[in-house]
């Protein structure tokens, strides 16, 4: 809770460098695509030229996307920082409590069984996460459910959520076409209903870790220690659960199974800033959204007109410095 | 303050591993609970510090039920430091200590001025001046002993639980944990019960000894009393030489050899 004046001064100074390069992908995808414009008509045709083609490109395609974009980084990234901290599992991400196999089995029912109802898909794979979770969770119970066991419940649900995915797919090969956009995770055709899907939970989630960094700091210190501090340990670890459950749900409800930003971002910013919450929430919030707002920009533009789906770009990334992660073991 | 059980049974799953323990520690003293592996120490400890519930029986701290009073509120009264601690390598010193605030504050409220006189007031107590801007990461095992130490302290309790302080650290270090622990009693007054598995030491640093074998309480009193070679042979499965150690006015004893098992039993 004390932080020494040198220490905060340096961290201070890199949060400040999240929060520009924040502002900067918000530009670069905003500007970014078969149209590009620089950031002064961006604020100009935000502001007053109303009835321009870049007010049309910004406001009704490319700002919802950036926007879904950002707030997409934000809830997986805090998702994945909570449950690291939670479980004292660097490997632990949204998928580690079945947010994305759950999310990802009841999204796939709908898609591929009653494909006629595509539009309950977000609405599927949030209850789909959220009850993935809680499963975990009474499995992983008894007198207390301790990380490890939660982390052995959650490869094991997974895994099964994973077997009744691809039993799905091969009951039905016709329609494996359609769901593999969702597979990958992808921002592709956005709108403002999506921002609206999803920006609750986001600040929900941004206002809750501001109060919550003490709690989970004591909580990385060990069961018992915690408790001697006096914090109800499994209450404590059980709303942090659900927080992260419904931050990566709303995620995965409007972008599919985006791999990876829940598990390295956090493991990025812990790089740079160290381990104290009280600045690895606010670091996570600035970097996740900025990850995956420049990702998305690249997905669009790389290969343009084709569009490659956000969650390929992603794990690319991802994967390589993952690796990099497990040969640099002191990073956690 | 004093802490207190009375007929506390404790299960794991189906096994039994407390028996109707019954342990009394006073204000202001010192008290070790020695015992074989597997005789049940963590397991009273865990207990006492409310990490594992009763199965039946009561814990009574400063006369009180435990399970009624509030977490917090017992954190403000009671500080424990167990045997499994993580903290991150790149934690600051002064960081950990801070930690023992915790209970003291508000939910929302930030660390105030008195907050930060009281976690220099228990970083000077265990003289860490020079270290409190170290990482955890840099400390040696004594050094960060003492953090965890500076931490419980910051809480300001009237009793403090130390499970196996010593455990892994050198014999100077040992010393260095036990003559402080000492220290803080004598100096503050704070009540202290813990687990030892070195009997020399807990000879010499204890007002009161409790014996634990087999999830029951086999014996308890001054460390004159229990340091003797029939409870040497009848709990620990040794024969030993007792002798008196002037310098520090205690006992202390000199394994001699080690008794079969088939012979007691």
């Amino acid at each position: 809770m004390i932080k020494s004046r040198k220490e905060r001064f340096k961290k201070n100074i890199i949060i400040t460098i999240f929060i520009l390069l924040f502002i900067a992908s918000f530009f670069f995808s905003l500007g970014n695509g078969a149209v590009k414009i620089s950031p002064l008509g961006i604020v100009k045709s935000i502001i007053y030229e109303k009835d321009t083609v870049n007010y049309q490109i910004i406001w009704n395609v490319r700002l919802p996307r950036t926007i879904v974009a950002a707030l997409v980084g934000i809830c997986l990234s805090l998702s994945g920082a909570i449950l690291q901290g939670i479980m004292r599992n660097p490997l632990a991400g949204p998928n580690i409590i079945g947010v994305s196999s759950g999310g990802g089995f009841f999204a796939f029912i709908i898609l591929i069984v009653f494909p006629q109802y595509y539009y309950l898909v977000p609405i599927g794979a949030f209850i789909g996460a959220l009850f993935a979770t809680l499963f975990i969770y009474s499995l992983a119970w008894k007198e207390g459910a301790l990380p490890t066991r939660l982390v052995l419940a959650g490869v094991a649900v997974s895994s099964l959520f994973s077997a009744g995915t691809n039993a799905l797919m091969t009951f039905f090969p016709d329609r494996v076409q359609g769901v593999l956009g969702f597979m990958v995770g992808g921002l592709s055709a956005i709108t403002w209903k999506d921002v609206r899907m999803i920006l609750p939970y986001a600040v929900i989630g941004i206002i809750l870790t501001l109060f919550l960094p003490d709690k989970l700091n004591i909580l990385m210190l060990g069961d018992e220690v915690a408790t001697g501090l006096g914090i109800r340990v499994e209450k404590t670890r059980f709303i942090f659960i659900i927080i992260s459950s419904l931050l990566a749900g709303a995620a995965v409800s409007v972008v599919g199974l985006l791999g990876f930003v829940g598990l390295i971002v956090p493991h990025m910013v812990r790089l740079f800033i160290g381990s104290d919450y009280r600045y690895l929430f606010p670091g996570t919030i600035f970097f996740g959204a900025s990850v995956v707002m420049i990702c998305d920009t690249l997905s669009r533009t790389l290969f343009a007109p084709a569009e490659i789906p956000v969650g390929i770009i992603m794990s690319a990334l991802g994967a390589p410095f993952f690796l990099y992660l497990l040969r640099k073991k002191e990073a956690m | 303050m004093g802490i207190e059980t009375k007929n506390l049974q404790i299960k794991y799953g189906d096994k039994l591993i407390l028996k109707n323990a019954n342990f009394r520690v006073n204000n202001e003293e010192i008290v070790t609970i020695i015992g074989p592996n597997g005789s049940g120490k963590t397991t009273l400890i865990k207990a006492l510090s409310r990490y594992i519930k009763a199965y039946s029986g009561n814990i009574y701290l400063g006369g009180k039920d435990i399970y009624t009073i509030q977490t917090k509120k017992i954190a403000r009264e009671m500080a424990i430091l167990p045997q499994v601690k993580h903290v991150s390598a790149d934690i600051t010193v002064e960081n950990l200590v801070s930690y023992g605030r915790y209970p003291h504050l508000s939910f929302g409220k930030r660390i105030g001025k008195d907050d930060k006189d009281i976690i220099h007031w228990a970083i000077e107590k265990t003289g860490l001046v020079k270290l409190k801007d170290r990482y955890i990461g840099n400390l040696s095992g004594g050094e960060r002993q003492r953090a965890w130490i500076a931490m419980a302290l910051a809480q300001k309790p009237k009793i403090l639980i130390l499970d196996e302080p010593t455990t892994y650290l050198d014999i100077s270090y040992q010393l260095e944990v036990l003559e402080l622990v000492k220290e803080l009693n004598q100096s503050l007054g704070i009540t202290v019960i813990m687990v030892l598995h070195d009997l020399n030491q807990a000879a010499r640093y204890s007002d009161k000894i409790y014996v634990l074998k087999d999830g029951e309480v086999c014996q308890y009193g001054k460390p004159n009393s229990i340091l003797q070679t029939k409870l040497l042979k009848d709990v620990f499965r040794i024969e030993a030489h007792i002798y008196e150690d002037k310098i520090n006015d205690c006992p202390y004893f000199i394994p001699h050899k080690i008794i079969e098992m088939s012979i007691i039993d």
